[in-house]
């Protein structure tokens, strides 16, 4: 089925190669940072944790939203997805290995990353979070491929797909409750030091990941002949909602325990982050547009009248996702680091050279993205559906 | 016979898989260098628990806590970072109200609001460190309980800093070497292995020395730097399950604090905050 | 045959590529590795005491076993003496024992490294000792 992301028109090919070109360039600065160290990045002794886990941190809820289709469609018979679920499994590969990717871009000594392997630790979060985004991987490479190389012949998938994807729908919460895992156990960092930290993750991955869904699921529409359909992007759309309610109300029970308790060491990085020390604020204007476009976004999803038309859904998604993005790709890791355990403060922003090696592996993802979806889509385009009278092209 | 290409191909793959499988199988199986007899240093210092306290008194002028310092950075090869940010310390110094946070008032005396602390890792015996290192690469020696760090198996993932409650771990953003020259007033020493970039560090309560029958740099520092001043020293080093050392006597007449210890992790350096007399 | 230019032009590279190592070394083998064992060190022993924690057999095959082993009954497990198959006893330490004898790094270690082409990092960390002029 590789073979048909080979063909393809001027417009595949010329993004296709930015990407590549966007790649390039990253992988050049990589070469430089393997070479020199990870001190070309912003991270220093006290913010020792960047962009790279921060990216890595969100693409692990994108990952696990997988989820949010496939359930309803294999546990509920929720038919209506039936037609997105394998953009959602292909969305949770290609998200899966840009975690990887940033995890091994991100160590000091990434020879040497078999020593997870070699040397298996039960008690450490990080080996068990190696282990299930491993797993994850492979289900549903496992998964997708299959049931898309069924459809391709015109067969109904095979019976031995159905564990699998029973076992990949109770595995996705658990790829991301184990990434929490990594921050909800330090009693080193008190902003990260919560019971919700865990439930805070799913909430926000459940909200992102549909966004970005919807997001992929409109462009395929645009600009191919498959059209994931108009009722199951509106049933995103509900979901998007409601885990955005959930998230906002997470992140407000955690300011209300930190605010209400007084206490210094859970508020002092609330503090940082939305006020800032004296000149300390770096961050300030930047988790403030994460909370002004979240309030965008809520207010945009939960009327009805606003969520039903596409373009306003559409801006509604981007506001999601990219509030999250910052929110959770950033400024939680930061703000954990931020006072350090001397209540000083050093203060974060990632460098020029950190900054693409990062774009670089959202573009690596991108790639695996657009050639997962341009395979699903050259074979979902010669299969003819006419199961709710939504027909869609039919090949000559 | 024939077979098709997805067939041939589902062979070949199996068949790798085993090949190399098996090659791997049969190297483990080899015989693997005859375990010779091995045995620490019958010289070497022994504890159960090994611990230290420090008397905050004796430290008043600069000099009497930067002998400690300059003796452990220059005996373990630390490197002097230009950049602050990415500097790597073992052993240094902050007030109280930065090394205790939490514990102070602002009616704190001014003179002890001022006073140096030294801070280093704290060898705890609960240590949150060791129980995230994804490779055991930082790991609590079982015989006497010192915190080690294994240089050769850090991956550099710097979950170990991001758990340390007392900031006590530095980690190498670039080659260490070109920072430990003679005109940084800091030259190698031959006898021990400088670090690589990519991979944490931290005091490791000197455990080549106490292999040798020697007290930790700091600890021999401090005392030398008391012999030269006539005062006490200021550090003191020993085995907490042992009731006669040095440092159970201390504690046993001394009020003392640890950092953060209400995190549970059962710190191992002891802080005492004045007079003098003990048994 | 289908596509005949482009994969005549493709073996042409294939075989290019493949043989380039040949012609690039212009067919001479490599020079065997010839470690030098005349350091100071060494020559200030007396010659029946010129002897290596094991034979040389067992060390040329099993050196890089061997300080493994090391290094992991030193930095894990706290024991630095090792004692060999004559019973003598050795300190665990490559910079302080194996390196006190074999103090030329680039005539003796480096002779077999880099004709085997392997290039183990032991020297980022251990300081390899500074080899004088002979």
């Amino acid at each position: 089925m590789l073979e048909k992301a080979l063909v393809g028109g001027k417009r595949y090919w010329l993004w296709v190669c930015c990407l590549l070109a966007v790649i390039g360039v990253g992988f050049i600065t990589y070469l430089y940072q393997f070479r020199v160290g990870l001190g070309i990045t912003g991270m220093s002794r006290d913010v020792s944790w960047g962009l790279y886990i921060g990216q890595f941190t969100f693409l692990v809820g994108v990952a696990a939203s997988g989820v949010m289709v496939v359930l309803p469609y294999y546990l509920h018979n929720y038919k209506k997805f039936g037609r997105i679920t394998v953009l959602g499994e292909f969305l949770a590969i290609a998200a899966v290995i840009m975690c990887m990717l940033f995890i091994f871009i991100d160590m000091g000594q990434p020879r040497r990353v078999l020593n997870v392997i070699l040397h298996p630790t039960p008690n450490s979060v990080m080996f068990f979070d190696m282990l299930v985004l491993s797993g994850y991987l492979l289900l549903n490479v496992l998964v997708g491929w299959t049931v898309l190389g069924a459809e391709r012949k015109e067969v109904a998938a095979p019976k031995w797909v159905k564990p699998f994807i029973y076992l990949s729908i109770a595995w996705a919460p658990s790829i991301h409750t184990v990434t929490a895992f990594l921050y909800a156990g330090l009693a080193s960092r008190p902003f990260w030091l919560s019971a919700i930290m865990a439930a805070r993750f799913l909430a926000s991955a459940f909200a992102g990941g549909p966004a970005l869904l919807i997001l992929l699921a409109m462009i395929v529409r645009k600009y191919t002949k498959f059209d994931p359909g108009k009722e199951a992007i509106q049933a995103l759309g509900k979901i998007v909602t409601y885990f955005m309610i959930t998230n906002i109300f997470f992140l407000g029970l955690e300011f209300f325990t930190a605010f209400y308790s007084q206490m210094p060491e859970h508020m002092s990085s609330f503090i940082y982050l939305y006020s800032g020390y004296g000149t300390h604020a770096k961050l300030v204007p930047v988790m403030w547009l994460s909370s002004i476009l979240a309030l965008i976004a809520l207010l945009m999803l939960i009327f009805p009248q606003i969520r039903k038309q596409e373009p306003l859904l559409a801006i509604a998604c981007i506001a999601t996702f990219v509030s999250l993005w910052i929110d959770k790709g950033f400024g939680l890791v930061v703000g954990g680091f931020v006072p350090n355990p001397f209540e000083r403060i050093t203060e974060y922003w990632p460098t020029l050279p950190e900054s693409l090696i990062t774009l670089a592996v959202w573009a690596i993802g991108f790639l695996v993205l657009t050639v997962l979806y341009k395979i699903a889509i050259s074979i979902k385009e010669e299969v003819v559906f006419d199961k709710y009278g939504e027909k869609q092209v039919k090949t000559e | 016979m024939s077979m098709d290409r997805r067939e041939f191909l589902k062979i070949t793959g199996i068949s790798s898989i085993l090949g190399i499988g098996g090659i791997f199988a049969a190297g483990g199986l080899r015989n693997l260098v005859e375990a010779q007899q091995v045995m620490p240093n019958p010289e070497g210092l022994k504890a159960k628990h090994w611990a230290m306290v420090v008397d905050v008194s004796q430290f008043k002028t600069d000099e009497d806590y930067q002998v400690c310092i300059d003796a452990c950075h220059h005996v373990h090869n630390v490197p002097s970072i230009v950049n602050k940010k990415q500097e790597v310390k073992w052993l240094w110094t902050d007030t109280f109200e930065h090394a205790f946070p939490g514990q102070g008032n602002e009616f704190v005396p001014e003179k002890m609001k001022e006073m140096p602390f030294l801070v280093l890792c704290n060898h705890c015996t609960n240590p949150p460190c060791v129980r995230v290192c994804p490779t055991k690469a930082t790991f609590k020696r079982k015989s006497d309980g010192i915190v080690m760090m294994d240089m050769h198996r850090c991956i550099g993932c710097r979950f170990c800093m991001a758990a340390c409650p007392y900031g006590a771990r530095s980690f190498n953003f670039k080659d260490p070497r070109p920072f430990i020259t003679k005109e940084n007033d800091n030259y190698p020493d031959l006898e021990y292995p400088t670090r690589t970039k990519g991979v944490v560090e931290k005091c490791i309560f000197c455990y080549e020395r106490l292999a040798k029958g020697l007290m930790p740099a700091c600890v021999e520092a401090s005392r030398e730097h008391a012999k030269k001043t006539g005062k006490r020293p200021g550090l003191y080093f020993g085995d907490l399950d042992d009731p006669d050392s040095e440092v159970r006597k201390i504690l046993s007449v001394h009020y003392s604090i640890r950092r953060k210890p209400e995190l549970g992790t059962q710190p191992n350096v002891y802080y005492i905050l004045g007079g003098n007399e003990y048994a | 045959m289908y596509n005949g230019g482009k994969i005549i032009i493709g073996l042409i590279v294939f075989v290019g590529l493949m043989v380039f190592p040949y012609i690039y070394e212009g067919g001479r083998p490599a020079a065997k590795p010839d470690p030098k064992l005349d350091t100071p060190e060494i020559l200030k022993l007396p010659v029946s005491e010129r002897k290596c924690v094991e034979s040389k057999a067992f060390m040329t095959k099993e050196h890089m076993k061997l300080l493994n082993q090391w290094r992991d009954w030193y930095v894990r497990e706290g024991n630095s003496v090792y004692i060999n198959t004559e019973g003598k006893s050795y300190t665990i330490s490559l910079q302080n024992t194996c390196m006190k004898c074999h103090s030329n790094k680039t005539k003796f270690c480096d002779e077999c490294h880099n004709y085997a082409a392997v290039s183990p990092y032991c020297w980022d960390c251990h300081i390899a000792p500074k080899e004088k002029e002979l």
